[in-house]
């Protein structure tokens, strides 16, 4: 028997023994271990998560795992098809093809989590002051984020692209602007909902600072929905960093962005494929993975909610 | 309902004002000084005075947007730096252009992702539903160039049954231009079908779970007029919105198929506006594309108040 | 006599599981009944005991992770179970009708209300006007007066009422031989529930329907039904006449659930409740022996070890208990032990004030369009609270009661400063309080505090029990964390909760220990004034009932002043000294409890009194009120309460504002008409149905 409860009504073992162990462990490590297992339990959010997290490992270890490097034009080894040599062959200025795709995921997967995250703390920091400000502040800038959502987000990016000039800061800079008032609008209407929670108001009638109930009421109510968009922005931060690459106003070469590669590889493809199928192969799956990780996340965070 | 109305094309006029007020800061401000944009890094100062203050940049900035958007309105786009041309003519035909390429994928796209989201929806949680789904999310992730370069390869490449190349030569009619419009459509279609099946799919999930579905199944009535005359009827209508929301990702999709296909329409425009730092050019794209969003959008709302009656009757 | 009919309905030893998970639980297990033709039979039992879930079953429509695992549903003879979807069709056309506890979702919104009753109705063949003459007709058998203007509507254009009206006339299109009521009343006013019950009543005895009215309300059931089955987690412990019902339950959980329920007039005082200990039993956590014995004041080592059976008792009842025969035989009492804690500090009504407020007014302005913007139309608002005037002494309750719309939840914000009041003063003790929450000081906040409506929603779920007590206690009474800490093992104990509570987070609570942990909080600065919104309306009537006593408790320990808000007019009465009534953002009628509760009332309050339920079944020559509430952006002129006023005047009451009318010194209502003219008429009235109630044997 669990001792020290009492067998009262509603309590659940299973969140009893989380209870006890919180005290032991730090919080946030726990409550990890028991999402991840979470996204385990679902073949499609498994697979997911596996890409994301090999993904992850080749960013962190690229170096050590890569033969080569990124620039090097081996001497006298163009246009070769894989071999063990070069797994994934190289390219027609005789780069390596494999190590480009490894030393590559540093790049995208540096460029759009930090994007993903300036604009998620931005987002997050403008949406709950917004919403919890109420009034005129927060009708002018949600009139000014809507419009700014009335630009396709491909079209904004090319357009302040085309004025700053594509470099990888400049990438960064979009990212941020282009997914600041779309997190801002869902943390926003998250906590219009909060707000009106009784749990809110009690903590008014008692009297709460306001940033006091920011912090203890609603920020832990927003966070789910908060996790589940990040993933979300992620996603789209890969698909647009990469999108960008292709159309040659991202990031420049001779870094191996994978975006960069395919658009550099085409007029080669009839002789070197692989320089261009292996950098595309390593976009869809990151950014499936991603995707289907997403979705499990949406799942186990916000369950019976839909789209 | 004339309230509505009202308030949606204040809404709209609103939007417009902001979004050209963006485009103004970025490209008529950001950049620093215009003039010597044009004239290049060598230029002497009275050359560049002279044409500052041809081109207003001697005024205060209000009145620089005012003017800016006045010549807008107007019709007078400015003249393209980079080829000396019009820009409203360069970017009307592109437009032509694109709207053909949009016009086809839609005509395939919307029935056939909705009609997938339907049956999915109401398989919901059956195989059928969880290999559209899962194969959705899947396709949603793929950027348009993955997606456009598969299907060269595999229908134009190997099977030869369409073109690769998609550059048709100005004044191309659409029955003329048919053949090389089908693969940049179909990525196109591949875009809009994941994202909207999915948002079809919830809504039907969601309307299936509505007690007036109980009602319907207890009057008796059989499971197809239980789903055609009253699940579908509420189920479609928010579709129409995600319709209008899919279009702001068309657009964006077509910029990157245009320049895979090589399509000669306002993403192809873009991209090369960009490379030459056309600033009149890329103005004049952005802010045709946000007058046919925002249009479209508006449209889409007319169209969902007309049809729900929770608004129409207000 | 007859011969006796077949019964339409028989249900044999019915069993319904619902997977979770790797789990099943059965949510309903072995029930039996029958009902023949014309007879009303009702379902009885709070949250968890499956009486919603018996009735989907009966209907062959459990959702889909939901099963019958054992036994049958016979209709006509007939085994639902076993026919096939086509068959089941017809039988859903033509024989079994439900009418759901939400109407507003139960009708399809883009859809308008002759097309979906025409649905119902058709044969196939006839011509659409036909079918829509004979949906009007329908109409007009459910006592809707403008059918036309009700069939060319859309769901959304007509009240709650309205909606079940039309779901009833949609069940009954095609004289079904069954007809299933699943809480058709709860989410409706006391005034139209009235109404929509004197429908159903008639309806029955006009077409020889049999009745399955499913309920958590004992009231309710009694005045419809002549036979009652009381469900408890899932199993049925007693089948019962309704005279039995009135007279004498055999289990205890009956007699405890008629124990639990106020009646008007009843006062915590004099006559409280006696509540049922404990919470509902959990589907996944069944006692071993009898369901009820955690809960039950008679259990004894049997009833914690094995099952009882369900037997006949003497006069045709089934009862499932082990120690019946003492009951019945009188040895035992199926009623708890009346507490002996509940003292009642009966303070004379001294002329402090506790709480005041005078000419409080809040109203809200309605969007204006552009277009009226350009045209100057000043904008409209809406008239939630109009020139209130109360006072709450110390000490004492003051009880505001009204349906949903009077204002009296908006009169409570504005009281707290969740609402800043557009007019008027409120006062506590000498200070007056400022409209909105920020200019108020820490003192004035510590003295007024507010229990909030909903349990669910009043506790931060990722706060622990602890942490919620603790905050106020460190914030406005400047406590250390750990003498915070005692003191909020201390308020637990207050509110009859283990110390052990303090870890735990609203997840893991019942809706009870969820309100008893909201009430001890708003007591953590110990206020002098406490509001208390609707604190009890979301809860089953055996928490409801401990409820009310705690608050009771806390008030002779505390000595706070309760203004208890309800639309529930038994529990106002049950707790209040004093009691106002509110219509339309204007108070109509106030005094002390007993002079309000007797004639003369104004006439809006006699239409409350007459509209509940009562277990004696008195309901002949009952006060029910036509129309819906009038909107509060334009209120009517004259006397609010005209429009639907059963004993209006004329032209004064349309044209002129009534004048406050003094029925006893502190008893005061807004009428034109005078207190001798009203009390000859009600006086009559009152007495005419407490007759009958006593010729019909109302022993309770």
């Amino acid at each position: 028997m669990m001792d020290g409860y009492t067998a009262g009504g509603g309590s659940d073992p299973a969140s009893l023994v989380s209870q006890d162990r919180r005290r032991s462990l730090p919080a946030g490590f726990s409550r990890a271990g028991r999402l991840l297992r979470e996204l385990y339990a679902r073949p499609s959010s498994a697979l997911g998560t596996t890409l994301v997290l090999v993904f992850f490992f080749m960013a962190l270890f690229g170096p050590l795992i890569a033969p080569y490097s990124a620039t090097e034009q081996i001497a006298g080894a163009a246009r070769q098809a894989p071999s063990l040599q070069h797994l994934f062959g190289t390219d027609h200025l005789g780069r390596d093809v494999f190590s480009r795709v490894v030393l590559g995921a540093r790049d995208i997967l540096a460029l759009a989590g930090l994007g993903t995250l300036i604009a998620v703390v931005i987002g997050t920091l403008v949406g709950m002051f917004s919403a919890y400000r109420g009034g005129w502040v927060d009708e002018i800038s949600f009139r000014l984020f809507d419009s700014l959502l009335a630009l396709p987000a491909l079209l904004l990016a090319l357009l302040l692209l085309g004025v700053v000039g594509p470099s990888r800061n400049s990438v960064l800079v979009v990212l941020v602007i282009v997914y600041v008032p779309i997190v801002a609008r869902v943390v926003r209407s998250v906590v219009l909902s909060t707000k009106q929670k009784g749990f809110v108001e009690a903590s008014r009638v008692q009297g709460e600072s306001t940033s006091a109930i920011v912090r203890r009421d609603i920020f832990p109510s927003v966070t789910p929905a908060l996790t589940v968009e990040a993933a979300l922005r992620f996603s789209y931060a890969i698909f647009l960093v990469a999108s960008l690459g292709f159309l040659g106003v991202g990031v420049q070469p001779p870094n191996p962005d994978w975006g960069l590669m395919v658009s550099q590889a085409r007029p080669y493809v009839s002789l070197t494929p692989w320089a261009l199928w292996f950098p595309a192969a390593a976009i869809a799956l990151l950014v499936v993975g991603v995707n289907l990780a997403a979705d499990g996340l949406k799942r186990v965070l916000l369950p019976g909610r839909q789209s | 309902m004339s309230r509505y109305v009202a308030r949606r094309l204040g809404f709209l006029l609103l939007t417009l004002l902001i979004t050209s007020l963006i485009v103004f800061v970025v490209t008529q401000w950001l950049p620093g000084d215009v003039a010597r944009v044009i004239l290049g890094r060598e230029a002497s100062e009275p050359a560049l005075a002279a044409l500052r203050a041809e081109l207003g940049l001697d005024k205060p900035l209000p009145v620089q947007y005012l003017s800016w958007l006045g010549r807008f309105v107007t019709g007078d786009w400015g003249t393209s730096y980079s080829t000396g041309l019009p820009v409203r003519d360069l970017v009307l035909e592109r437009a032509g252009n694109s709207l053909m390429l949009a016009g086809l994928t839609l005509l395939i796209a919307v029935p056939l992702s909705v009609f997938l989201g339907v049956v999915a929806g109401l398989k919901a949680d059956k195989p059928l539903d969880t290999t559209i789904s899962v194969g959705s999310l899947a396709v949603v992730g793929l950027p348009e160039f993955v997606t456009g370069l598969i299907l060269i390869d595999l229908l134009a490449l190997r099977l030869h049954l369409f073109p690769a190349n998609s550059s048709i030569r100005p004044g191309t009619g659409f029955v003329e231009a048919l053949p090389q419009l089908v693969l940049p459509a179909l990525t196109a279609t591949l875009v809009l079908l994941a994202y909207v099946t999915r948002l079809t799919r919830a809504g039907v999930i969601e309307e299936l779970r509505q007690g007036y579905v109980r009602t319907a199944t207890l009057k008796g009535l059989p499971r197809r007029t239980v789903v055609g005359r009253h699940v579908l009827r509420n189920a479609l209508l928010p579709t129409i919105t995600v319709l209008a929301i899919s279009f702001g990702w068309l657009i964006s999709g077509l910029i990157v198929i245009e320049n895979v296909f090589n399509y000669p329409g306002l993403g192809r425009l873009m991209t090369f506006a960009i490379d030459r730092r056309d600033l009149p050019l890329m103005q004049a794209i952005t802010l045709l594309t946000v007058l046919v969003f925002a249009l479209a959008n508006l449209g889409a709302d007319l169209l969902y108040a007309a049809l729900n009656p929770r608004i129409r009757l207000e | 006599m007859n011969k006796p009919s077949p019964p339409v309905l028989q249900v044999d030893g019915l069993t319904v599981a619902y997977r979770r998970g790797q789990q099943s639980l059965a949510a309903v297990r072995n029930v039996s009944l029958s009902i023949a033709a014309g007879q009303a039979y009702g379902l009885v039992g709070e949250s968890g005991s499956g009486k919603s879930t018996l009735a989907l079953a009966v209907m062959q429509y459990l959702p889909e992770n939901g099963q019958i695992t054992g036994g049958a549903v016979r209709l006509a003879g007939q085994d639902l179970a076993t026919l096939p979807r086509e068959q089941m069709q017809q039988v859903w056309r033509d024989q079994i009708k439900l009418v759901p506890q939400d109407p507003g979702a139960s009708l399809n919104p883009s859809l308008r209300i002759g097309d979906q009753l025409d649905e119902a109705l058709r044969d196939g063949g006839e011509t659409g006007q036909e079918l829509r003459s004979r949906s009007l007709e329908q109409l007009r058998q459910v006592r809707i007066t403008d059918p036309e203007r009700v069939a060319a509507s859309y769901p959304h254009q007509l009240s709650g009422g309205m909606q079940q009206r039309v779901l009833i006339a949609m069940a009954l299109a095609r004289q079904p031989s069954l007809l299933i009521l699943d809480e058709p009343t709860t989410n409706l006013d006391v005034t139209t529930e009235a109404a929509i019950l004197d429908l159903v009543r008639d309806l029955v005895q006009d077409h020889r329907t049999a009745i399955l009215y499913v309920s958590h309300n004992l009231g309710v059931v009694a005045t419809l039904c002549d036979r009652v089955a009381v469900l408890y987690a899932g199993e049925m412990v007693e089948d019962l006449t309704t005279q039995q019902l009135r007279l004498r339950p055999l289990h205890p959980y009956t007699a405890g659930l008629l124990d639990s329920v106020p009646r008007v007039g009843q006062r915590a005082g004099v006559d409280p409740l006696l509540p049922i200990a404990g919470n509902i039993a959990r589907l996944d956590a069944l006692p071993a022996g009898c369901v009820f014995a955690p809960r039950c004041h008679l259990a004894q080592q049997p009833c914690l070890d094995v099952r009882p059976e369900l037997e006949e008792t003497s006069d045709g009842g089934l009862v499932r208990c082990h120690r019946w025969r003492e009951i019945a035989a009188g040895e035992v009492s199926a009623s708890a032990a009346r507490p002996a804690t509940i003292v009642v500090q009966n303070d004379a009504p001294g002329d402090a004030s506790a709480l005041a407020m005078t000419g409080l007014v809040k109203r809200f302005p309605v969007r204006r369009s552009l277009a009226e913007m350009l045209r100057r139309t000043s904008a409209r608002q809406v008239h939630a609270v109009d020139g209130v005037s109360l006072h709450v002494a110390p000490r004492r309750t003051l009880g505001l009661v009204g349906e949903s719309g009077s204002g009296k939840t908006t009169t409570a914000r504005c009281v707290v400063g969740l609402a800043e009041r557009t007019g008027g003063e409120v006062t506590l003790f000498d200070i007056v309080l400022a409209p909105g929450l920020d200019a108020r000081d820490a003192s004035v906040l510590r003295r007024l505090q507010m229990v909030f409506q909903n349990p669910d929603e009043a506790l931060n779920p990722y706060r622990t029990v602890g942490d919620v007590l603790q905050r106020p206690l460190q914030r406005l009474m400047g406590l250390s964390p750990a003498e915070a800490r005692a003191e909020a093992a201390r308020l637990l104990e207050a509110v009859r909760l283990s110390p052990a509570y303090l870890d735990r987070t609203p997840g893991q609570l019942s809706g009870g220990e969820k309100q008893r942990v909201t009430i001890a909080r708003s007591f953590a600065s110990n206020p002098d004034v406490l509001i208390l919104d609707e604190s009890v309306s979301a809860l089953d009537v055996s928490v409801q009932a401990s409820i009310l006593n705690l608050l009771t408790e806390l008030q002779a320990e505390q000595g706070s002043a309760y203004l208890f808000i309800s639309h529930d007019l038994a529990a106002v009465s049950y707790l209040a000294d004093d009691i106002a009534v509110m219509y339309l953002g204007q108070i109509v009628e106030v005094g002390p409890t007993e002079l309000v509760l007797h004639p003369p009332f104004h006439p809006y309050t006699e239409a409350l009194l007459s509209a509940v339920p009562r277990l004696d079944g008195a309901t002949e020559e009952s006060i029910r009120l036509p129309g819906d509430l009038p909107s509060a952006i334009d209120p009517p002129g004259g006397c609010r309460f005209h429009t639907r006023c059963p004993r209006l005047l004329g032209d004064i009451c349309r044209e002129q504002e009534p004048p406050w009318q003094e029925a006893a010194p502190g008893h005061r209502y807004r009428c034109h008409i005078a207190p001798d003219e009203l009390a000859a008429v009600q006086v009559i009235a009152e007495q005419n149905g407490r007759l009958r109630r006593e010729m019909s044997g109302a022993g309770r």
